[in-house]
């Protein structure tokens, strides 16, 4: 099989050679892509539906639908994109059905005063995380993000968690790039709203009982 | 500019996806407001933290689980064939 070398030395093999090798039902080369991916695949999982049992669902059913119709790959994107794109619609789905709430969209805009203008401007300590031990730290992560609206975080982990551009994000979750970078906007500016109650300096004596 | 318009601009800025000259009129506006600038950097440190703090890490156990899983149900099922119509 084709390699390239990554940054550590070690051979990697093209990710489109193992596409092409699965395409022909190679369930090596398949395994290789389920092993590159999963670990993403479960973070952004968990983050859409808050629930581990089906944050574990979407992971096994994202890449059993993607090897099935591993065909319809046409290689205009790249193949992670395409597979977050259907991880993204199950882990929706899923959501969906706990909430029994159909209406769960990514399409949602809500419109809240909170996001618009910052209300909390005081700074925080120069090492916020420090204030804490680290899972209590988690903790606070999670419960901050698990109150954006689906489509806030979604775009927040995609984006900022991930790594991945805005065009990527918008291609993913069917979203215009006006659309990614208004729901960015908002997702950073709430979070950073939330947490500052956790993370603003205190003053001297503040702990004093 | 007023803060209104910084905030408009924010995430652009961030991502460092901005012209010379707005970047100018943004520094301009960030060296005498308070506000936007503990704003800024308060924004800057949320992604920091979630970026840096990863959340819900795959067990390696349980990864390996589904690894076998996925395999196992890709084993028993068919790939779809595009229609040569």
């Amino acid at each position: 099989m084709e390699t390239i070398q990554n940054k550590a030395g070690e051979e990697v093999t093209n990710e489109l050679t193992l596409v092409q090798a699965a395409k022909k039902g190679d369930l090596e080369a398949f395994s290789e892509l389920v092993k590159r991916y999963d670990r993403n695949v479960f973070r952004i999982a968990q983050h859409i539906t808050h629930n581990e049992e089906d944050a574990q669902d979407v992971v096994q059913e994202a890449f059993l639908k993607a090897y099935q119709n591993l065909e319809q790959f046409q290689g205009n994107s790249k193949f992670y994109t395409w597979l977050v794109r259907i991880a993204v619609n199950e882990a929706l789905m899923k959501l969906r059905r706990r909430r029994s709430d159909r209406t769960v969209s990514l399409d949602e805009d809500v419109v809240t005063e909170e996001g618009s203008m910052p209300r909390e401007v005081a700074d925080w300590s120069p090492n916020p995380e420090q204030l804490y031990g680290q899972s209590e730290l988690g903790d606070i992560l999670k419960k901050t993000i698990q109150g954006l609206p689906p489509g806030f975080r979604t775009v927040f982990v995609l984006r900022d968690v991930e790594g991945l551009s805005t065009e990527e994000t918008a291609e993913m979750l069917g979203l215009s790039i006006p659309a990614v970078k208004s729901r960015l906007l908002r997702a950073r500016l709430q979070l950073r709203e939330r947490l500052a109650k956790y993370f603003k300096s205190k003053r001297v004596g503040d702990d004093q009982p | 500019m007023n803060c209104k318009d910084f905030l408009k601009e924010l995430t652009d800025y961030l991502d460092g996806n901005i012209s010379v000259s707005v970047r100018e009129e943004l520094d301009e506006h960030l060296h005498w407001c308070r506000d936007c600038h503990v704003v800024l950097n308060t924004t800057k440190k949320t992604i920091e933290i979630y970026r840096d703090n990863r959340l819900y890490e795959l067990p390696e156990q349980l990864r390996q689980q589904l690894q076998q899983a996925i395999i196992t149900k890709c084993k028993s099922t068919k790939q779809v064939r595009k229609s040569s119509g």
